[in-house]
């Protein structure tokens, strides 16, 4: 029987090695897979190149990734955020290497790893320092410049539902990088709020097909869903309203 | 009118132009205030870099879901008719020349419509470009939403600019609180200004030449 589904978060991650290249899902915290990222904190791996399009807010998640000393270099669209403190404090006392990439050319290169283009030619960054140094062409009088495939040796990426097979559906603008990063590593790993059982989705809806996905995790319901259903009851990083801030409004 | 335009009257003005049925994305910062404007009865499809067709407004505070939220990562809701899609569709709809209009802040323009918008290039600060330059490159018209001149005094309006470029040759319209332009093949255009300001005061406090 196909299994897909973990329930050991630790066992998940541990393929994971030193040195490796790990995509993370998200747009800032949105579809960020923070119960993954914990886990990969505590299997102790480092010299770690992210791909992602933030570099983390707040202490949680990527940031917590960055402040444990875990990573290498970042490879994302804009790292520079109201609470990044953390690799803002990081990247200027060069403790880690970042490589810029406009968010569309960052999404292509992840979408052409999984889908086995060799390179592509884009018109974004042409005439910018962004694609100095890097081959240029021009096609029917347009301009374009040269971008290669990102690929990694494993993503993490955070979903609603997921069944064994690995098939996955996500919320709203989580989805984001999801999808295409689940295809662009060699092992790809997904949170869920919750497992179900095959045919428990709807095959029309699906999202994510499961042969791109090695391993599904259900980490329990995000707190501002109850049975599925929006409840709400938290702020936009998911910390739960306070009172005080309810009866102001 | 005998005064400059505020943050939120520019924003009107750039509603009052964009027309019924187009598909929409509203740069971070100030251009995000358009959406306040848009009549009600004009349907008007705002696109989020974050895989939203469809955008509506801010929620109350008792409806803020941290699945939903805009290119600024803000909560904001689910238009009637609204989609959702992943990263590679979303640049895809910038790149392929789906979206209609974008509005952009701006460091500087130049009279070539060359935009400068991601990074001042200061030392020991954190560079940042997200979406901007796949904006500016992908969208069928740019227009650039900004104070004519920074918090010193210097135009944002340039012959060339002189901080890093976001893409060459994108801007066609610039609105700004002292005037709105146009970028053509001669350079800058004045469209309108406000404040009762003539072209030659515009081309005395920028130093430019504005053609007719």
């Amino acid at each position: 029987m196909t299994s897909k589904e973990t329930t050991d978060i630790r066992e998940a991650v541990s393929s994971i090695s030193d040195g490796a290249t790990i995509m993370i899902g998200g747009f800032g915290r949105a579809g960020q897979p923070v119960e993954l990222i914990d886990a990969l904190i505590e299997h102790g791996v480092r010299d770690l190149t992210i791909v992602s399009n933030n570099a983390g807010s707040g202490d949680t998640g990527i940031a917590a990734l960055l402040a444990a000393r875990r990573v290498r270099k970042v490879v994302c669209s804009f790292p520079r955020q109201s609470d990044s403190w953390v690799f803002d404090r990081m990247y200027r006392a060069g403790e880690v290497e970042l490589e810029l990439v406009p968010q569309g050319n960052l999404a292509e290169r992840i979408r052409a790893a999984g889908a086995g283009i060799g390179a592509f030619f884009t018109p974004t960054g042409v005439g910018t320092d962004l694609a100095a140094g890097k081959e240029h062409r021009t096609i029917n009088g347009r301009e374009y410049v040269l971008e290669y495939p990102i690929f990694a040796d494993a993503a993490l990426i955070s979903a609603l539902r997921g069944d064994r097979y690995g098939n996955l559906i996500y919320r709203k603008t989580g989805r984001n990088f999801g999808p295409i990063m689940a295809t662009a590593a060699t092992t790809t790993i997904a949170q869920v709020d919750v497992c179900v059982e095959p045919g428990g989705l709807d095959p029309e809806s699906i999202v994510t097909p499961g042969i791109f996905v090695d391993c599904v995790v259900p980490v329990g319901e995000r707190s501002w869903l109850a049975d599925g259903h929006f409840v709400g009851g938290t702020d936009a990083a998911g910390a739960p309203l306070s009172p005080s801030a309810k009866e102001s409004q | 009118m005998k005064r400059l335009l505020s943050r939120s009257e520019i924003a009107a003005r750039i509603a009052e132009d964009i027309p019924g049925g187009a598909v929409v994305n509203l740069g971070i910062g100030a251009p995000t205030l358009v959406a306040n404007f848009i009549p009600p009865d004009r349907e008007i499809l705002l696109h989020t870099e974050n895989g939203m067709l469809g955008m509506g407004p801010a929620p109350s505070r008792e409806h803020i879901d941290p699945d939903l939220i805009n290119a600024g990562k803000e909560p904001v809701t689910e238009g009637v008719g609204a989609a959702y899609f992943h990263h590679a569709d979303s640049f895809a709809m910038m790149r392929g020349g789906h979206i209609d209009l974008c509005v952009l802040g701006a460091f500087q323009v130049s009279e070539h419509g060359d935009l400068a918008n991601w990074s001042t290039g200061e030392p020991g600060a954190v560079p940042a470009v997200g979406g901007a330059m796949d904006l500016a490159r992908g969208a069928k018209e740019v227009y650039v939403m900004t104070d004519l001149f920074t918090k010193s005094g210097e135009p944002k309006l340039v012959t060339s600019c002189s901080y890093p470029l976001t893409a060459v040759r994108c801007v066609k319209r610039i609105y700004t609180d002292h005037a709105i332009f146009e970028v053509t093949a001669r350079g800058f255009r004045v469209r309108e200004t406000f404040g009762g300001l003539t072209t030659s005061d515009l081309e005395v406090r920028t130093g430019l030449r504005f053609h007719d």
